[in-house]
């Protein structure tokens, strides 16, 4: 009872929060993808990038959220504004799934299939737009999926860089040992993450639908 | 080099094909396929067949020797242009499986940026041609389909831009011998009226009889003759008589359960 109380007479706040969660995660998001398809691509491209490309990406997953948001704070441009920073970060995070599950669901394309596309005369252009990408868009969007799903977890802790996002509620909680404005944060957050999952989930099974 | 005359569409000179590992696939083709007519290659698995074939448009490429099509060495060919110049179908797996049949048919001609009224024209002449009707078909995916219509969408798609030759890898390998039967005469009536000139690989010795202008045979990565289906049959070659003796005991059986 006390909770829904508290949620009606913080609504707007939890929303302007909610929708600065959403931006810096959708920024972020976008950041990623621009950046892990192609780098997935390059990848089955250039073998010997391959382990650099997927260790480093690997590397910065393994470094804990808060640490990396810390470890961005000297840098010069980024650290000029909090969301800077945070949607640097977010985009970091995300990286890995997307570039590995870009560069499994490209070599995951039946070989004889790309054969018959260059026997055809495909370009390699031709051949990545128009077979290897599109058989591929289920895997990749699965990885996407996970990626944002993660995100929109450790975008809570970007309140902890002044960023903003539902992580604020949450962090307020924390110092005040309040369990309500901890769960205005959290269920919201979680909320999210689980729309964001199901919405995903179904593009990409009307992605795998098709063939 | 030898004179290369008029009538000849493809030729293998001397042509050696290893892996990368080395392992010598061919050693010293030679052969040569006259304009317009079906060439069938003849052997088992691993003789070669397939690698000879994919030295035709590029995909494979020869350590030594030279590949010669309509004049020119494989080498020195456009490779994006020769491709579009043959026809290519293979076994089961060739349809895009993400694209319909109308987009599978039409693939080479939209890559050759032919105006969509055409293409349109074009995928229904075609799948008319391969005995499918196109208001039925055109849209339908590769896996809301038979093997048998597969294998006809492939043809299709393989004779698209018209191109003068077409190769095919075991295109009929994957149908029940019912199905395979049907499209193997067709094929044969097809090929009669189009006039390609057509490399077939094959496995199956009453199939390279049926539709064969000449069978050339294959062992090992060595080319052991050119034969017409009336010279193979009285060929005194083991390798060649093994697969005429298959085809004796095929009819003996057939005679021994009806007498």
């Amino acid at each position: 009872m006390n909770l829904i109380n508290f949620f009606t007479a913080h609504w707007a706040e939890i929303m302007r929060a909610a929708l600065e969660h959403i931006t810096m995660v959708g920024i972020a998001m976008l950041l990623a993808i621009g950046a892990g398809v192609p780098l997935g691509i390059l990848v089955t491209r250039r073998r010997s990038l391959r382990a650099p490309i997927l260790g480093t990406s690997n590397l910065i997953q393994t470094i804990p959220s808060l640490a990396l948001f810390g470890f961005l704070l000297p840098v010069p441009w980024l650290a000029a504004r909090s969301d800077r920073l945070a949607i640097t970060a977010l985009a970091l995070y995300s990286l890995l799934p997307i570039i590995r599950n870009t560069y499994t669901g490209i070599t995951g394309v039946d070989p004889a299939i790309r054969e018959v596309g260059r026997g055809m005369g495909m370009t390699d252009g031709q051949l990545l737009w128009q077979v290897e990408l599109p058989l591929a868009m289920s895997t990749i969007m699965a990885g996407i999926r996970v990626a944002t799903v993660i995100a929109i977890g450790v975008a809570t802790i970007a309140a902890a860089v002044g960023a903003g996002g539902l992580g604020e509620f949450v962090f307020r909680g924390v110092a005040m040992v309040d369990n309500q404005f901890i769960l205005a944060g959290a269920i919201p957050a979680a909320l999210l993450a689980l729309a964001a999952d199901l919405g995903f989930g179904l593009l990409e099974k009307k992605l795998q639908r098709r063939h | 080099m030898a004179d290369r005359d008029e009538g000849a569409a493809i030729e293998f000179v001397d042509v050696t094909y290893r892996t990368a590992e080395g392992r010598v696939l061919l050693s010293k083709l030679n052969l040569r396929v006259l304009r317009g007519e079906t060439l069938v290659l003849l052997g088992r698995s691993g003789s070669g067949k397939t690698t000879t074939l994919k030295l035709i448009n590029g995909l494979l490429t020869c350590q030594e020797g030279s590949v010669i099509v309509d004049g020119k060495p494989v080498s020195s060919w456009d490779l994006i242009r020769l491709r579009r110049h043959i026809g290519y179908a293979i076994q089961d797996v060739g349809l895009f499986p993400h694209i319909t049949v109308e987009r599978n048919v039409g693939l080479v001609p939209t890559l050759e940026k032919w105006p969509l009224q055409r293409i349109r024209t074009r995928v229904e002449e075609l799948l008319q041609l391969v005995g499918l009707p196109a208001g039925e078909f055109r849209r339908r995916y590769p896996n809301q389909l038979s093997g048998g219509q597969r294998q006809r969408v492939g043809l299709g798609r393989a004779l698209a831009a018209d191109p003068p030759i077409l190769l095919m890898d075991e295109p009929f390998g994957a149908l029940d011998p019912l199905t395979r039967a049907v499209i193997q005469r067709e094929f044969k009536s097809l090929q009669q009226r189009l006039n390609k000139t057509v490399v077939f690989v094959t496995h199956d010795v009453r199939e390279a009889m049926l539709l064969a202008t000449r069978i050339a045979v294959l062992d090992e990565g060595r080319m052991l003759g050119v034969y017409s289906p009336r010279d193979f049959l009285q060929s005194k070659d083991a390798v060649v008589s093994d697969y005429v003796n298959v085809l004796r005991s095929e009819m003996e059986l057939f005679q021994g359960l009806e007498s």
